[in-house]
Parts: structure tokens; C-alpha cells; sequence
């Protein structure tokens, strides 16, 4: 394909990022929404149904009672053909659990945005990565963005990406709650024209048609689980080429470029910084100021948590001494919170392999500015010598 | 038989065996129990869905002994998610034709929407998203296959099993007399959510049930059908006389056949002489550990409900079988 000559800088509009959502979910002809509110994710569903009610998007919005239900009406949505999307966030995640397995295993490519939120006891209803870690394991294409930008950007290509006859996987973008969902910034915009061109209309590989009738969701014996399995997991390693495949036609159509895991002057940086999310820009700013005062220290930002990104991690690591992995979850009794669990996996076989630092940050909606980050950094070096107190440090926490 | 303004139905008042359809929506082959009644029940309500159809079905027996991949019973397009969320799930498929339709992405007739699940899926895990679905007003057709407890983990009490029945987890002993509560009333339930329909129904009264299947259907908006499926593995009774079974069911006033349209009861099968209610609980083997104090119980609370459910339809009273006065035995 011709590479699309990038678009000179559009307009920049400033708004709420979870307008900025529901804009993108109406550019994407979203036809069908079946939503539960929860905090922080109320903004986006609320802008949704005012749309659908002035006939600004030709949609049918169910206003379910529960997430359970909200992922099971999704599900009957997108498997009778319908271009399909919902919402949601920490217990609203955890109560729709059993059913967001069955949404990938069934293929249905479904859209969500998880406001990430922490998870009860005790209530919480600021950001973490609690929710989705829980829900790491559901088969699903799993991103994480950080600024409005990337919300916009990512919540357009998620469609584009799950529907993909070679994919067929429902795909969830994780948005940091109230941190990025309810901050005001300035964004760029596409025009329908353009959307439309980049994402079609929804043409289901299989549907609930009574001319066509198929039975879905049929039950598998012992013979025939495992095979089935097998194909999920093929389904989402292979993903990759086609997520790929789409971030660069967005990045050709916008000049905004998307990695699985994104470098920040990682350059010679014999310390590397690991971060998701809003954390990431916050980083930044450490490492700016790191880099200042001649510290090798880079960041890398990983934004395809599913399916995991090994080979990019690798050669983005390539050449550092020290790995800091910043989580923003716990595994109680765990070895290790989650992003650190499945970052040294992907280096303990390797004859060259980086030290791996773990700290814990930013729970349940604690503030994390950019002097934390050079703390960790200093710590983490101190114990790179000595060797590690502990296998991870929860940062900041008294008592 | 009692016209509605919204209803076509009419045209199938003078149902005949001959002009029941030969076509078979759920196909035989399944791996029901010898006498189910539940099959025979799914049978017969598919052929009154006729083609033009989409089935949502929760997990239950129907489900598991119906699509073992990669077999199939089901004509109708068909899908199963879950236990509990089989309302949900025929909702979305409900809003998405609305939208297809709207957008001209459907070919032909607007296909019916159904949703099927048992008496667990229905009175207990499942009364949340039916509830749900019912008060959004969705153009769909619920279908309770009610068999009276969770059969196909191995006969455990549900909210629908009856007032004494044993079950593996209502065993009958020496503090026990089985299940201690009374079947919920999950009409009722149905009714208070204001839908256009809500009946019972029984295979064993076939053109009662075909009758009460295509009014549903043709129902806008949400409809109800609770059906009784005798289970001769549950309720410890001869396969042979499954038929039988729903028809003393309804003889004797435990399962009642009517309907409610808008509201307003209508008895649909009027017994002219109510029998004893132990005609139906003798020939089952969970009833078999009652005393004559516990059956007249039972007897006594038929009579008071079915009392009251004449008095909703405004019909007439047939004749009581006498009551014996409780007995004290210990």
C-alpha cells in the first residue's frame, strides 16, 4: 500500500478526554452500546447516550443493570453483526469477569475502554491497574494509552483491529482513571471522511442469521478444549502483525506513531525506566531532569500489554545494566506484582539479561510526581550493588 | 377462547394435529434423559417459533445435551454465553436487529427473538438480567423450562423446587422433610414487571402451549412463558408417564394453565373437578418420604393458591377435593 502523505497539523481541540472517547467511538459508527455507569467511567457512556438520543449516532444505547449484563448484551450485539462498544472500570470489570473469557473464546470483536480504577477493599474509586491485572488473563487485545491523544487515537484503531477477519478478538483500551479520563486537553481530530475510509463497516464473519443459522457457544468435551484453547492463544499471539499493520496506516494518515513499547531517550541509558499509562508522561520528566544532571537513565513505555510484546522488549532493552519495573497493581503472596512477573519471564531465558528492579507505585489514586521516579532510580541503584532487600518495594508506603 | 386486539393469533384457535409443522427446529439426537418432558417441551415450542428466529439459551440441561461441539440440535440460529446472563444476551441481539434494520443491513422478516433457560437459570441465578430485560421492554419472548431443580448438576434445590420435594441438597432426615420453602412464583414475578404477556404452559397440553408460544411471539415488547418439563430423573417418576405427569400437574391444581395479558388472568385450561393433590405427588419418588400430615399441607396450600389465582381470572370455582384435618402423628 501507498503511504499516505501525513496530514500537516490539524486543528487542536481542547476537551475532556472522555469526550474525546465518546468522539471516537461516534467516528468509528459504533451501532450497538450496552453500558453500566461507574465512576470514573461515567463521562464517556453519558456523552454516548446524549448522542444517540439526538440522533447524532445512529446507535442502539442499552442502559443494562449490571456489567455482567453489559457484557453479555455486547456479546449478543456483536454476534448478531452489530458494530459494538461498552465501557467500564475496576468492580464493573471484575463483575463482567466471567463473561469477558467467553467474549474472545466466542471471537467477538468487541471495543471497550477500561477506566482503570482500583479495586475494592477498601473502596477506592481512584486509579490503579488493579482492575485489568486481574482481568489479565481473559484473551482480549489489551492496550494502554497515556495522554487524551492516545485515547482519541487508540479508541478508533481498536475497531479496525478486533474486527479483522485474521483477528477477531474483542480489545480493550485501558485509560488511567480520573488522571487521564476526567483532564482537559488539547487534541487532535479526524474528520468522518477520513474515518470512514480508515475503518469500513463492520462485516461479521459469521452472525445469529436465520438465514445462515450457526450455533454459537457450543460446549466442548475433553477431547476438543485443549485444541480450542490452542486456537485462542494462536488467535492473540498472532494478533500482533495485524495490530502493527494498523498503528502504521494511523501513523501514515496522522504522522502519530504507535510502538508495543514506546523508547524515551533510551540512548546509551545504562538504567531504564519501566512504566503504563499517565505514569509514563510523569516519568518523562524525571528522566528529563536524570538526563540533566548526567544520568544514563531512559524510560520505556509499554503499551501493548496483550498479547505481550517479548521480541520488542528485548531489543528495547538491549544494552541497559539495570531494569526498573514500575507497577501500579500488587499480586498479594505473589513473587511479583504482574508487569514485573511477566517482564523477567521474558528475560530469564536470555543469556544476557538486565537487573530487574520492582517497585509498586501510585495505588488506589496515590499521587506519583516526577521526584518519586529519581528516588526509585537512586534506590534501585543502591541495591543493584548490594543486591535486592526485597523482591519488590511498595514506594511511599508508611507503617 | 378470549380475542386480543393486539394479537394475529386468532387464526390458530381451531388448531388440529394435522396442521401442527412437520418441520423439526430441535432435532433428535440429543442426549435428554429417556422421558424428558423438557425436550419434548423445547420440541414443541421451536416448532411454534417457526424459522425466523434467534435463540439465546442459558447453560442448563437443554444446552448441555443439545451442543456438544461439534454436534448441534438447533435449526434456529443459537447461542450460548452463559448460566445467568440469557436475558442480556437476547437483549443485545434484540437491540443489534433494531439498529441492522434501521441501517437496511437485514435481509427478509425481522427475525423473533427468544430467550430459553431452566428453572435455575430463570428464578435463581438468572432473575437479575431477566428482570433487567423485561423492565427495558425488549422485543423478546422468555421460555422457562422448569423442571424443578438444578437437574443437570445432579437434582439440587432450586428457588422453584416444590414445598417437600427431596433433592441431593433438600435431602429428607431426621430434622429435614425435604425442601422447606414453597416454589417461587415466578408468573407473578413476570406479571409485576407490567410485560403484555405472561403464561403458563405444559407440553402435555400441546395445543395450549402452541397456542400460548405464537401469541407470545407476536406480543410486541416482552413476553413470559413458564413451561413445567416433568424430569422422571429428578422427580424419581416412571419415563412413561411423563405426558401424564404434567397433565395431574394441572389436574390437581399444582400447575395451573393461564395466561395474563396486560395484566388481566385468564384461566386457559379449566378443570372441572379438581383431583387430590396426592395423584400427583404417589407417583413420585421425591414426594415418597411425605406423612399424610405434610401431603395434606400441601394440599391445603394448592387449594389456597389456586383460590387465589381464581380470584385474579375472575373464574368460576370447580369443585374442591374434600380436605382431611392435619393429623398429629408424633
Amino acid at each position: 500500500m501507498m503511504a499516505a502523505k501525513a496530514k500537516p497539523t490539524a486543528h487542536r481541540v481542547g476537551m475532556e478526554v472522555s469526550i474525546a472517547v465518546s468522539h471516537a467511538v461516534q467516528l468509528a459508527r459504533a451501532e450497538a452500546i450496552a453500558a453500566y455507569p461507574i465512576t470514573p467511567q461515567t463521562h464517556i457512556v453519558e456523552h454516548l447516550s446524549t448522542m444517540v438520543a439526538n440522533g447524532d449516532l445512529d446507535a442502539e444505547f442499552v442502559n443494562v443493570e449490571s456489567e455482567h449484563s453489559a457484557m453479555s448484551a455486547c456479546i449478543g450485539m456483536s454476534a448478531t453483526g452489530a458494530r459494538t462498544y461498552t465501557a467500564t472500570s475496576s468492580q464493573g470489570l471484575a463483575l463482567m469477569n466471567e463473561i469477558l473469557f467467553i467474549a474472545s473464546a466466542l471471537r467477538l470483536p468487541i471495543a471497550m475502554t477500561v477506566a482503570n480504577r482500583a479495586l475494592s477493599g477498601p473502596l477506592s474509586i481512584w486509579n490503579d491497574h488493579g482492575d485489568i491485572m486481574a482481568a489479565r488473563d481473559i484473551g482480549w487485545i489489551q492496550v494502554f494509552v497515556e495522554n487524551g491523544q492516545e485515547a482519541f487515537d487508540h479508541s478508533v484503531m481498536a475497531f479496525k483491529i478486533a474486527e479483522n477477519h485474521k483477528v477477531l478478538l474483542p480489545t480493550i483500551i485501558n485509560m488511567d482513571g480520573f488522571i487521564l479520563t476526567h483532564v482537559v486537553e488539547a487534541m487532535e481530530f479526524l474528520d468522518q471522511e477520513t474515518i470512514d475510509k480508515f475503518l469500513p463497516a463492520y462485516h461479521p464473519r459469521f452472525r445469529l442469521d436465520p438465514h445462515q443459522p450457526v450455533t454459537m457457544g457450543a460446549f466442548a468435551m475433553p477431547e476438543i478444549y485443549t485444541e480450542m484453547k490452542m486456537a485462542h492463544q494462536m488467535a492473540l499471539t498472532e494478533s500482533y502483525g495485524h495490530i502493527l499493520k494498523v498503528w502504521k496506516e494511523w501513523g501514515d494518515l496522522t504522522g502519530r506513531r504507535y510502538q508495543p513499547v514506546e523508547r524515551y531517550k533510551t540512548e546509551g541509558a545504562k538504567i531504564l525506566l519501566l512504566t503504563m499509562g499517565c505514569l509514563s508522561e510523569v516519568a518523562e520528566v524525571a528522566v528529563d531532569e536524570m538526563r540533566e544532571a548526567g544520568e544514563e537513565v531512559g524510560l520505556l513505555k509499554l503499551r501493548l500489554w496483550r498479547p505481550f510484546p517479548f521480541a520488542d522488549l528485548r531489543a528495547a532493552v538491549a544494552g541497559a545494566e539495570l531494569l526498573i519495573v514500575i507497577d501500579r497493581a500488587l499480586s498479594l503472596g505473589g513473587a511479583a506484582p504482574p508487569v514485573l512477573a511477566e517482564v523477567r519471564s521474558a528475560f530469564y531465558a536470555q543469556p544476557q539479561r538486565p537487573q530487574t528492579a520492582s517497585f509498586v507505585i501510585g495505588l488506589g489514586g496515590r499521587d506519583v510526581a516526577p521526584p518519586a521516579f529519581k528516588e526509585i532510580v537512586a534506590q534501585a541503584r543502591a541495591e543493584a550493588q548490594t543486591g535486592p532487600t526485597q523482591e519488590f518495594h511498595i514506594y511511599g508506603v508508611r507503617g | 377462547m378470549e380475542k386480543f386486539d393486539y394479537a394475529q393469533s386468532q387464526k390458530f384457535d381451531t388448531y388440529a394435529s394435522r396442521l401442527l409443522p412437520r418441520e423439526e427446529y430441535f432435532t433428535s439426537g440429543h442426549r435428554s434423559c429417556q422421558g424428558c418432558g423438557e425436550a419434548l417441551a423445547v420440541r414443541w415450542v421451536c416448532k411454534a417459533i417457526g424459522k425466523d428466529a434467534i435463540i439465546a439459551h442459558a447453560t442448563g440441561c437443554m444446552e448441555i445435551v443439545s451442543s456438544g461441539w461439534p454436534q448441534t440440535a438447533w435449526m434456529h440460529p443459537w447461542i450460548h454465553v452463559a448460566f445467568e446472563n440469557t436475558s442480556a444476551v437476547a437483549s443485545g441481539i434484540e437491540s443489534a436487529l433494531k439498529v441492522l434494520a434501521r441501517k437496511g443491513k437485514l435481509e427478509g422478516p425481522m427475525p423473533k427473538v427468544v430467550a430459553m433457560g431452566g428453572d435455575g437459570g430463570t428464578t435463581d441465578i438468572g432473575l437479575q438480567s431477566l428482570s433487567g430485560a423485561l423492565e427495558r421492554g425488549h422485543n423478546f419472548t422468555y421460555f422457562c423450562w422448569d423442571n424443578e431443580a438444578y437437574m443437570n448438576t445432579g437434582i439440587q434445590r432450586s428457588s422453584s423446587t416444590p414445598y417437600g420435594a427431596m433433592t441431593t441438597t433438600s435431602p429428607p432426615g431426621k430434622l429435614s422433610i425435604g425442601q422447606s420453602t414453597q416454589k417461587k412464583n415466578m408468573a407473578a414475578i413476570a406479571v409485576a414487571h407490567g410485560i403484555p404477556y405472561v403464561a403458563t404452559a405444559s407440553p402435555s397440553y400441546l395445543f395450549d402451549l402452541f397456542f400460548k408460544v405464537r401469541k407470545a411471539l407476536e406480543t410486541p415488547g416482552p413476553a413470559y412463558v413458564h413451561v413445567l418439563s416433568v424430569c422422571p430423573t429428578g422427580w424419581r417418576s416412571a419415563t412413561d408417564l411423563s405426558v401424564r405427569m404434567g397433565r395431574l400437574a394441572v389436574e390437581t391444581g399444582v400447575f395451573p394453565l393461564f395466561e395474563v395479558v396486560n395484566g388481566r388472568y385468564h384461566l386457559t385450561v379449566e378443570v372441572p373437578k379438581l383431583r387430590p393433590v396426592n395423584d400427583y405427588l404417589k407417583p413420585q419418588g421425591r414426594f415418597r418420604h411425605l406423612r399424610d400430615k405434610e401431603r395434606a399441607f400441601i394440599q391445603r396450600h394448592t387449594l389456597a393458591q389456586y383460590e387465589l389465582l381464581l380470584q385474579k381470572c375472575g373464574a368460576p370455582y370447580p369443585e374442591f377435593p374434600a380436605i382431611t384435618e392435619e393429623e398429629e402423628t408424633e
